[in-house]
């Protein structure tokens, strides 16, 4: 498969869903070279889900721009693919039908669809379940169906909104491995988000750090690891204590320490 | 002793006897089945048999079996079934047709916009209690023809189970199976046909078979008017020549048909269901 990253330019995006209820983030910023794979951490309600989900073009933003390629995102499109938290198959299709209904949408000729779904399922390594039902698949392997299903679209950005928090820690940790390994392969962009600061080392190029209510991006964390990534590796067991430090200095923000954390990142927006 | 030809032995003297308790349950199931309708066949004999020993009620006694199944033939041959199934068959399908028609969009309506549905809650449940016959006389001076009149009770008639269950299938589709369609360039043509129809073609086909069963039960008496052809008008047109027998066998009739078309329905339930564990 042939792809290829995204420029990001998230500008002052801010959000509310109603004129009534409260800012879900105030003013966020993001930017991001093609091929880099960004996780997102923050405790749950500060705003990630939706953040993605403007991303994706499936919300539109209150105020703020948001430029991939520097063309304004105004719907979902397969070159910006979301991957949601729960598989969400659709029960009455098979393995194929389900990972090739975007290209189906797409309105893509039978012969080239097939073999671009065959690809796909062999990358997630399900080609012994092309056939299957879905319902009869584990957790795990359905959310493999899903991302194959993300995949198949070769999209230049792939969005996860916390997509193996469900998942048993074995499949986890492969899935991890998995699509960051997919991912460089491809040279596609991953913005992720989890609220898992493990996950977010083992995946993440840069690890911005979401909080407060509104939301928003408080740190900026370059995380220069080596691949394959293993979670006993002294460094990143010691990125993992600097990346926490930094998220619960966030959480009860002094500002004495605000402004340490800030020395030694980089915030953003300054990119 | 080799455990491996052992366990291969135990494996496959389970699968024996999986398979013989499919077989055997199925048996019982044929078994039970014959035995319903020969019961039912056995106490339709019996009454028979009481009617004609009695004399005051002798004269009736054509409504027994043997007179009955002796009609079939002469009734096949002079064509009385095949054109009262036919004439029938056309009212129902035409009339069943239209309910699917209009019922499955206005269910749809109802399950996907709130304004429409709660709009529309409180008509469609006041329609819905009318007896569909109570329309006769309406529908007797509105149409022209008994014929359309017939299509008109019986289309009236099974809307509502085909439009209630579209809605109700459609409240319990899971609303991120429409986000993760979106999200991958789904049109809306491509949400109807991909994403709605098939995850309510169960709650649709079991609309239809409700409507059907309804549809059925109006049919009959709504041919005992007005009309000269159909089931209805065969038992009445039997009953006015004093053809017990003739009566009885068109009856039966009606009793195999509605079997049949409600098994039919059944089965397509069975065949487009992807639930779990369903039906
Ligand atoms: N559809 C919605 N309508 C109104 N408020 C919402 C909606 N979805 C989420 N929210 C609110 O917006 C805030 C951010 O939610 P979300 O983006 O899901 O956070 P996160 O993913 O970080 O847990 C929460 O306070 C949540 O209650
Ligand atoms: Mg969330």
């Amino acid at each position: 498969m042939a792809a290829r990253g995204v420029n990001i330019r998230i500008e002052n995006l801010s959000h509310r869903y109603s004129s009534k209820s409260p800012v879900t983030f105030d003013r966020v910023n993001i930017a991001a070279e093609p091929g880099e794979s960004l996780v997102i951490i923050g405790r749950s309600g500060c705003g990630k889900s939706t953040l993605l989900h403007i991303v994706a073009g499936l919300l539109p933003p209150t105020n703020g721009t948001l430029l991939l390629d520097n063309v304004q995102v105004r719907a979902p499109s397969s070159r910006w693919v979301m991957m949601f938290q729960a598989p969400h198959l659709f029960p009455w299709m098979t393995v194929t039908r389900n990972v090739g209904i975007g290209l189906h949408f797409a309105g893509w000729p039978k012969k080239e669809m097939q073999e671009r779904v065959a690809e796909a399922i062999r990358l997630v390594n399900l080609e012994d379940y092309a056939n299957s039902n879905v319902q009869d698949l584990s957790g795990g392997q359905q959310q493999r169906v899903a991302l194959a299903r993300s995949l198949v679209m070769e999209p230049e950005l792939l969005l996860l909104d916390e997509p193996f928090s469900a998942l048993d820690a074995f499949t986890r940790t492969a899935l991890q491995r998995d699509v960051r390994s997919i991912a460089k392969q491809l040279g596609i962009n991953l913005m992720m988000v989890t609220h898992d600061i493990d996950e977010a080392v083992l995946m993440a190029d840069r690890a911005l750090v979401m909080a407060g209510s509104p939301g928003r991006i408080v740190h900026d964390l370059p995380v220069d690891l080596d691949d394959p990534r293993e979670r006993e590796d002294p460094l990143v067991q010691s990125t993992r204590a600097h990346l926490m430090q930094i998220f619960q200095d966030a959480a009860k923000p002094s500002p004495i320490r605000r402004n340490a954390a800030e020395a030694t990142t980089r915030l953003v927006g300054i990119t | 002793m080799n455990t491996n030809a052992a366990h291969t032995a135990v494996v496959v003297d389970a699968a024996l006897s999986e398979s013989t308790r499919a077989m055997k349950s199925a048996g019982r199931r044929m078994f039970n089945w014959v035995a319903g309708l020969s019961i039912l066949l056995a106490l339709w004999w019996f009454g028979a048999y009481l009617i004609e020993i009695n004399p005051s009620t002798r004269h009736f006694a054509d409504f027994g079996p043997v007179p009955t199944f002796q009609a079939f033939p002469v009734l096949w041959a002079d064509g009385t079934i095949q054109s009262a199934v036919s004439a029938s068959g056309y009212r129902l399908g035409v009339g069943l047709l239209i309910a699917i028609a209009v019922g499955i969009p206005i269910g749809i309506l109802m399950g996907r916009s709130r304004t429409f549905r709660e709009l529309s809650n409180s008509p469609f449940q006041l329609l819905r209690m009318i007896s569909p016959l109570s329309w006769e006389p309406i529908a007797v001076i509105v149409f022209l023809s008994w014929n359309h009149a017939i299509i008109f009770l019986i289309a009236i008639a099974s809307i509502w189970p085909v439009a209630f269950s579209t809605a109700a299938g459609l409240a319990k589709v899971d609303p991120a199976w429409f986000k993760v369609s979106r999200n991958l360039g789904a049109k809306p043509w491509h949400t109807l046909t991909q994403i709605i129809l098939p995850a309510i073609a169960f709650d649709i086909l079991t609309g239809i078979r409700a409507a059907l069963g309804v549809a059925w039960i109006v049919l009959v008496p709504a041919e005992f008017l007005g009309v000269t052809s159909g089931l209805g008008y065969s038992i009445e047109d039997a009953r006015e020549t004093l053809s017990y027998n003739h009566l009885t066998a068109m009856v039966l009739v009606i009793g195999v048909i509605g079997y049949m078309l409600d098994s039919t329905c059944a089965l397509a339930i069975k065949r487009f269901s992807w639930h779990r564990g369903a039906v």
